[in-house]
């Protein structure tokens, strides 16, 4: 809120001077009754691994985070260039494979991938998209420094929080939106139905119909796929619903078989399809895949996209955009050591306590080394991981990531945060204006993660 | 709509039936249980209770004796009891979980919360004074869920979903009831008289939520052959098996016009009801009240299985 100097920064003005009027049992009360909402509604998530399998709470916080006018324009720029760019980048992979010709990019860092798909080959998605839904991880280091942290190009969750926290202080604190013009976030699901609609099958003449896949109720994002699914009024499906029959996906109603068009499926490539990803998935649709391959189904978000958002492949996205786009990119990267290169793995091992280090293919923060903050045994424990499989990790340095005021214990205290805005391509690129914020709740930690205790806040792109 | 989906609208309304009914079978058996009487028959009353309930093979499973505390316990809170209230809001939550997208916002939050209550209830800390009142609660969580179901949801598969689900549950729970106390309501009995069996009938009716309103219907004491009727073939009676099957072939019909088609099901449920609304109870009686429930059960898992075929329950 203060960035780098001692003032309050413009935007958040008003919300300053309402929080200076505010006593701190109340906002505690304010925040209890929140979580009381949340829990009501059942808006929880399961932790994986935790002690108890059962449904816990994101942490909320009533203190939102503000994104001027004008920053929101430079962001939404630089992320419809990054979207457009990775789309044309997967498509290219899926084919011809110029960029490898062309020497951008090494080509075993494709091949060898374990995120790139042989399968997919050839294939040609409606309107050559791969990632219709895709969930960019930013933050901020200073007045005009943003930096991309990770593309989420595979199934990228967390918008149902960005409707409900909205839900939420619009309830509680309606004399806060009155004070300031906030951009809505309510057109997500209507834009969301839109996208899937504009990449039915090509020769279709009627409407399509549309569901969502989900893994099921036990899956830690299951109230989002409940969520957007009612939202968008489709059918929420589970693998055990469909079946591919005469070629087409079908799914079993109360009348009978029903052909679908379109699946926005929230399960992983792996699961999809037991006859050609892991024969064990009980979770997928036997011949989904050759169905999507004959272009009578479109798979929401294709499979293989994962090609796109692998840390492996991180490092080479300012070279992917300049490639596709011909403009240097608007959004900049953190600089990336490559551990399996030789170089970046001496200067890695030699500076472990000030750099982060992630596995190529981890998520959700697992697994994950945080320099600054550990211990020195846990820096030693980790040298040693990182010395038996370096080509497993990437490292990058601490970034001084922004703060905003947040409601704790003691009362309201700067805690760090990230942004991840959530963006759409189908006919057209549509950026819901807001988007995630996530925040360490404990001091100083940088690990906003909800998997490691982060917490979330309703997010504001301010209007002009 | 999916089969799987109308699978638990079925159920979850069967559930949240059956936690009522059971609250409802608690209370009448700890009602009885209550008055004063000789020792020996004083845990006896259990036995009906669970019989009533479909439960008694499963307490006796777990169970040497009968005893108050043991048998409200299994009834209320045993989890291995799947016809136990907490199973029934679990499951009930397990099932709108599932179908959240179905739910409209104040179904789903009501079976919410009845399951965030309900479990933080710790069942060692229930005194006999709290009873009444967490038995309240649970009617009180049923009836807030059907008022929140018929106030919101569309008129569409599924709420006809829901509905056979009820009504079916419900007749099925009236019938158990009559079945396990066809006995107090057979003529000899009558003639024995007593109070213990005015007892038996007003508890009766009291499982049913009918002993205030017998008293308007027919202005007189208790009758077992009156009672009788009342429960199997009043039209008025909202508990009765009459008035259970007008509902359920309301629900049918409608999803016969809403899908164009109609099943072996339809049949079944009218022609069930043909029978009820053309009995007469003494002819019942006549040919025995017992085997007229013990067939009313069969006819009504029957249409229970028909349901489940013609609408793809199971894909």
């Amino acid at each position: 809120m203060n960035g780098t100097g001692d003032g309050v920064r413009p935007p958040y003005n008003a919300v300053s001077e309402w929080l200076g009027t505010q006593r701190l049992d109340e906002l505690k009360q304010k925040l209890a009754e929140a979580e009381t909402m949340f829990r009501r509604t059942g808006i929880t998530f399961a932790v994986y691994g935790g002690d108890d399998a059962s449904e816990r709470l994101i942490p909320f916080d009533i203190i939102p985070r503000i994104i001027s006018a004008a920053e929101w324009r430079r962001l939404t720029a630089g992320i419809e260039q990054r979207v457009r760019a990775l789309n044309a980048f997967m498509f290219d992979i899926y084919h011809r494979q110029e960029i490898i010709k062309a020497g951008k990019i090494p080509e075993e860092l494709i091949v060898c991938n374990a995120a790139f798909v042989p399968e997919m080959m050839g294939v040609d998605p409606p309107l050559g998209i791969y990632s219709h839904i895709i969930g960019i991880d930013i933050v901020r280091t200073g007045e005009n420094d943003f930096f991309v942290l990770e593309d989420n190009t595979r199934t990228p969750s967390g918008v149902s929080y960005m409707l409900e926290n909205r839900e939420t202080m619009m309830h509680m604190f309606p004399d806060l939106f009155a004070r300031n013009r906030v951009a809505p976030v309510e057109n997500y699901p209507e834009n969301l139905l839109r996208t899937l609609e504009s990449v039915a099958p090509r020769g279709m003449d009627a409407e399509p119909t549309i569901a969502l896949l989900t893994p099921g109720q036990y899956n830690s994002a299951y109230f989002e796929h409940s969520f957007l699914a009612d939202q968008m009024g489709v059918e929420l499906v589970e693998g055990r619903d469909l079946a591919i029959i005469d070629g087409y996906l079908q799914m079993k109603t109360t009348q009978g078989l029903q052909r679908l068009d379109v699946i926005y499926r929230r399960i992983d490539d792996d699961f999809i399809d037991p006859l050609v990803f892991r024969p064990d998935s009980i979770l997928g649709v036997p011949g989904l895949f050759n169905a999507y391959r004959a272009g009578r189904v479109t798979i929401v978000n294709a499979p293989g996209g994962g090609i796109a958002d692998d840390k492996a492949i991180y490092s080479y996205i300012p070279e992917i955009i300049r490639f596709y786009s011909g403009r240097a990119p608007i959004l900049q990267n953190v600089p990336t050591y490559s551990c399996r290169r030789p170089d970046d793995l001496k200067y890695v091992l030699e500076h472990l306590p000030e750099l982060v280090v992630k596995e190529v293919h981890g998520s959700g923060g697992y697994g994950m080394l945080v320099g600054p903050t550990a211990s020195s045994a846990e820096i030693e424990a980790f040298r040693r991981k990182l010395t038996a499989n370096p080509a497993n990790y990437i490292a990058q340095p601490t970034l001084a990531l922004s703060t905003c005021p947040t409601l704790v214990a003691a009362g309201v205290a700067p805690r760090h945060l990230d942004l991840r805005p959530f963006v759409l391509l189908g006919d057209q690129v549509r950026i819901t204006a807001g988007g995630l914020t996530r925040v360490a709740m404990r001091a100083g930690s940088l690990v906003v993660n909800s998997s490691q205790g982060g917490g979330t806040k309703d997010t504001w792109v301010l209007q002009d | 709509m999916l089969g799987r989906t109308a699978n638990d609208l079925y159920w979850l309304a069967r559930y949240v039936e059956r936690a009522e009914n059971m609250a409802r079978l608690i209370e009448v058996g700890y009602r009885i249980v209550l008055l004063p009487r000789d020792a020996e028959g004083t845990h006896e009353e259990w036995r009906s209770t669970l019989a009533s309930a479909g439960c008694a093979q499963g307490y006796f499973a777990s169970h040497e004796a009968l005893s108050t505390r043991d048998v409200i316990n299994y009834l209320l809170f045993d989890l291995s009891n799947p016809s136990s209230v907490k199973s029934c809001l679990a499951a009930a939550r397990r099932n709108g979980r599932a179908q959240r997208t179905s739910l409209t916002r104040d179904m789903w939050e009501c079976l919410n919360a009845a399951w965030i209550e309900f479990s933080n209830i710790n069942p060692k800390s229930v005194t006999a004074g709290e009873l009444p009142r967490i038995l309240d609660w649970v009617r009180a969580r049923s009836a807030l869920y059907r008022g929140a179901l018929l106030n919101t949801i569309l008129r569409n598969d599924t709420f006809f979903f829901s509905q056979l689900g009820t009504f079916l549950e419900r007749a099925d729970n009236t019938a158990r009831i009559l079945d396990v106390k066809y006995y107090v309501l057979l003529p000899q009995v009558e003639m024995v008289g007593g109070g213990i069996d005015s007892v038996q009938w007003g508890a009766i009716l009291r499982s049913v939520s009918a002993h205030r309103s017998y008293r308007w219907v027919y202005k007189q004491n208790y009758k077992p052959w009156r009672i009788a009727e009342y429960l199997i073939l009043n039209q008025a009676m909202p508990r009765s098996l009459r008035a259970s099957y007008d509902q359920i072939n309301v629900a049918l019909d409608d999803l016969a016009d809403l899908y164009g088609t109609r099943w072996d099901c339809h049949a079944t449920a009218s022609s069930t009801r043909g029978r009820l609304a053309g009995g007469n109870i003494d002819r019942i009686f006549q040919s025995g009240l017992h085997e007229f429930i013990g067939d009313f059960i069969a006819r009504n898992n029957r249409l229970g299985n028909e349901v489940a075929d013609a609408y793809h329950f199971n894909g």
